[in-house]
């Protein structure tokens, strides 16, 4: 107990830093919200910064933005009016979570077997097979690899939407194969070098000298050793297809939050970036703590630390 | 939250899954469905659909579907009666009078007067609106004082003496229609304004008078509307939706894989490798915007160098940069306000006419009356905000100056709201990327920006006699009389080369054949309700 509360308060003051220092320098970039090309007559701009408390001195805006914050109000969006940050992460959040999870439940699930695979069969010609795959599908970046698989299956084929969300599943297949793939990838790699290692170790050596079925061998002795560097990949691999599937949200058109880190930025949008940040910000210490939480149950030795 | 949830009426043409099968066998289902529904890109998230607050085109083009002013404009961009049937203006040209077509209703079924007209303009001018078309509307009585704080909205110039009529005042001469077919000039329903705020633009609580009703908002999606059965004459087509398509090439390809009727934009590319892809399918036309770069006049070396001034922008081959940089079907420009103003004739640089040939004879000439030469070359910085096509034309212009008149330049890209904020500050620019996309088609539009007054001035211009000239037009009896003061105006401008013009823009769409109505117009709107779908083939 004492130990979870002392977690908490860690968690508690990383997100304080965090949105602190994300504050300060989103201040610090020059320009603000309401610069546009069409600038609005003065009273109406002070109008405006009246209403979202920006003709006040910095500090007192902190604190109002602070407070706010603790209350769970991340305030209104400043480029979109009509909607609350809430609302707007409420929106989006899902959508980024359903795609990603996805994205990354498919790079589990072809990664992992083609991995044990290139490792049972390693230095063979299905290995270098598999692993050449992997590596270009690790090289080519998301921005040449959606708009192929667009011009292949939406323009080409015209099986599927080249871009656009209206909430049914069609057009969600194309971007979860872009999310995937270079996950895909990654985790195949991985799985065969920590496969690879488990394999080759004395303990396993010696299984076999007894005589134990290569079956058994794998499922029940190497593969959950083997598989501990996968879940440790799997925090920083499900925060990226969350948060960093910006290029994959903007060229498909997809509604989520990751774009928000980019466009928030771009538009000045302080409120929007800062309660996107808190919200991924928490999520990663939530995931951290969750496959922390894995590992221990997997790997014992892990547990005293 | 129940407002920001996804309406699964939307995704009746698409099938929804049985159940997840195995992916290729979900492959096998037919292509993308176009049926009745219109699919038309729209650029950007609209920032929001409160008509009054609305300030980019993203959102007016929604707007105009859902609302309706008291004029309106049909597929061609003529003016046609709105909720007004007709309206007349008095001899002095100060006063206009709009009769109202009976039985006008909102989108709930509840009848609409010219009450709640008036109400909606003094809820668009007070401050705390911040409306950003607000400014357009300065020649009816007390717009500016009411917007500033400094009259009640009760004083604005508009009354609605019955319920059938509504009358505006006017300080000085304007084309009153014009204007009223901004978004500003739309009618939003108060009491949900009052019920919910900010908030009251969702599926459900927004009440409008147009063709169509709000039916669904996915924000970075799509907004979709319906036919609105409260509305005069049903449009044809029943429903229409408005994708987000932010990225140009992404909406290309959305148009090509069918998912799209009509696309708000075509990323740049060669025109013939588009017209041969695309044929009839490519529409472009004429477009209110022109695309010039601006000289700091506040500073050296452009301040009292109107002969280094015309230098550069002699030396510039404009049909070059329209046939081979930007290459878009851009018109070459020598003014400021494009053609296609209804009732105004353009002012042009004189030299306009003359050969290339002779235009870089002329300009080495005024670049050495200026005091330069290949002993003392010009050094000088081309700013522009980061973006490709901005890039291109800042390396050919650069060139252009380099090989004509020896000029050494710097180019720098700086992002957005840098860009922005420096070119407004007039500090450290020199030549920046300027230009100007026009709100209505007013010549107003474009000149208003070079009043020494005027927030939006870039290059520092500020001359008595231009704004003497301008405020001659709004003293002109006329409509005839205030163009050609205000063409005036635009000639005394070019002639001081406060500017250099490079090229008039154009608009851009692909349209699939089975769209009907679509014509080109110069502010480029196409409300829906004047166009058809026909069954795809």
């Amino acid at each position: 107990m004492k130990r979870f509360a002392a977690r908490t308060l860690e968690a508690a003051l990383t997100l304080w830093l965090l949105a602190t220092l994300c504050f300060v320098l989103l201040r610090a970039a020059p320009g603000g919200p309401f610069d546009a090309e069409k600038t609005a007559p003065p009273e109406v701009e002070a109008a405006l910064a009246a209403q979202y408390r920006l003709d006040q001195p910095l500090l007192s805006q902190y604190g109002h933005w602070l407070g706010d914050v603790l209350r769970g109000d991340l305030g209104p969006s400043f480029q979109y009016p009509d909607y609350t940050v809430n609302q707007l992460i409420a929106a989006g959040l899902p959508i980024s979570l359903v795609n990603g999870g996805l994205a990354l439940l498919l790079a589990l699930g072809l990664g992992l077997p083609l991995g044990i695979w290139a490792a049972l069969r390693a230095g063979r010609w299905t290995d270098r097979v598999l692993m050449f795959g992997a590596g270009l599908g690790l090289a080519v970046p998301k921005f040449v690899a959606a708009p192929l698989l667009i011009l292949l299956f939406a323009v080409t084929l015209q099986w599927l939407p080249a871009g656009g969300w209206d909430g049914g599943w069609r057009s969600a297949v194309l971007p979860i194969i872009a999310l995937a793939l270079p996950n895909l990838a990654y985790c195949a790699r991985l799985t065969r070098a920590a496969m690879l290692e488990v394999l080759g170790a004395d303990y396993l050596r010696a299984a076999r000298a007894r005589g134990l079925s290569e079956a058994r061998l794998l499922f029940a002795h190497a593969l959950r050793p083997g598989l501990l560097p996968v879940v440790a990949w799997l925090s920083p691999a499900l925060i990226n297809v969350v948060s960093g599937s910006a290029v994959v949200e903007q060229v498909f058109g997809i509604p989520g939050i990751g774009r928000y880190f980019v466009q928030g930025a771009l538009n000045r949008d302080y409120t929007l970036v800062l309660g996107v940040v808190l919200v991924i910000g928490a999520a990663i210490i939530l995931i951290n703590a969750a496959v922390d939480a894995v590992r221990g149950w997997m790997d014992p030795r892990l547990r005293e630390l | 939250m129940r407002a920001l949830a996804y309406n699964r009426k939307d995704g009746d043409l698409i099938p929804q899954p049985v159940k997840a099968g195995v992916l290729p066998l979900l492959l096998l289902c037919c292509g993308p469905a176009l049926g009745q529904v219109l699919e038309r890109g729209n650029g950007p998230e609209p920032s929001t659909l409160d008509a009054h607050r609305c300030p980019e085109v993203a959102c007016a083009n929604v707007l105009r579907d859902l609302y309706e002013g008291l004029v309106a404009e049909d597929g061609g961009g003529r003016r046609v009666p709105g909720m007004a049937e007709r309206w007349e203006v008095s001899a002095d040209g100060r006063t206009w009078t709009f009769h109202l077509r009976p039985g006008l209703r909102w989108s709930n079924g509840e009848p609409l007067d010219a009450g709640q007209v008036v109400a909606s303009f003094r809820r668009a001018f007070a401050p705390a609106t911040a409306a950003p078309f607000a400014g357009h509307f300065e020649a009816i009585e007390n717009a500016g004082a009411v917007q500033r704080g400094e009259l009640p909205p009760t004083r604005l110039g508009i009354a609605a003496p019955d319920a059938q009529t509504v009358v505006f005042t006017l300080v000085r001469s304007a084309d009153l229609p014009r204007l009223l077919t901004l978004p500003t000039a739309f009618p939003v329903y108060l009491p949900a304004l009052a019920e919910h705020g900010a908030q009251h633009t969702r599926p459900g609580r927004l009440v409008s008078n147009g063709a169509y009703r709000l039916a669904g908002w996915l924000p970075q999606a799509m907004i979709t509307l319906e036919r609105n059965p409260e509305f005069r004459e049903p449009a044809p087509i029943p429903r229409v939706r408005f994708h987000v398509t932010e990225d140009a090439s992404s909406e290309l390809k959305r148009f090509e894989a069918g998912g799209l009727h009509l696309t708000e934009t075509v990323p740049p590319q060669p025109l013939p490798a588009l017209r041969a892809r695309f044929g009839d399918q490519l529409r472009i036309s004429p477009y209110l915007g022109s695309f010039w770069l601006g000289y700091n006049l506040d500073q050296p070396p452009f301040k009292d160098a109107p002969a280094l001034r015309e230098a550069l922008s002699l030396a510039i081959d404009r049909d070059i940069l329209t046939r081979h940089v930007t290459g878009l079907g851009e018109v070459p420009a020598y003014g400021l306000v494009p053609p296609g103003v209804a009732g105004y004739t353009p002012a042009s640089l004189g030299w306009g006419r003359a050969t290339q040939a002779q235009r870089e004879a002329l300009a080495r000439r005024r670049y050495a009356e200026a005091g330069y030469g290949p002993d003392r070359p010009l050094e000088v910085e081309l700013r522009y905000n980061t973006s490709t096509p901005h890039r291109r034309l800042a390396l050919a212009v650069a060139a252009m100056w380099r090989e004509v008149l020896g000029a050494r330049v710097r180019l720098r890209n700086e992002e957005w709201k840098v860009f922005v904020g420096n070119r407004r500050q007039r500090v450290i620019t020199q030549v920046f990327r300027g230009g100007w996309i026009a709100d209505v088609d007013d010549p107003r539009n474009f000149l208003d920006n070079f009043r020494g007054d005027s927030n939006a001035n870039w290059t520092g211009y500020d001359d008595p006699a231009f704004t003497a000239l301008l405020d001659a037009a709004d003293a002109a009896p006329t409509l005839e009389a205030r163009a050609a003061r205000l063409r005036e105006a635009e000639a005394h401008l070019l002639r001081a080369h406060a500017i250099l013009p490079v090229y008039f823009y154009t608009s851009k769409h692909l349209v699939r054949p089975e769209v009907g109505g679509f014509e080109a117009n110069p502010l480029d709107r196409h409300p829906t309700r004047f166009l058809t779908l026909a069954p795809r083939e």
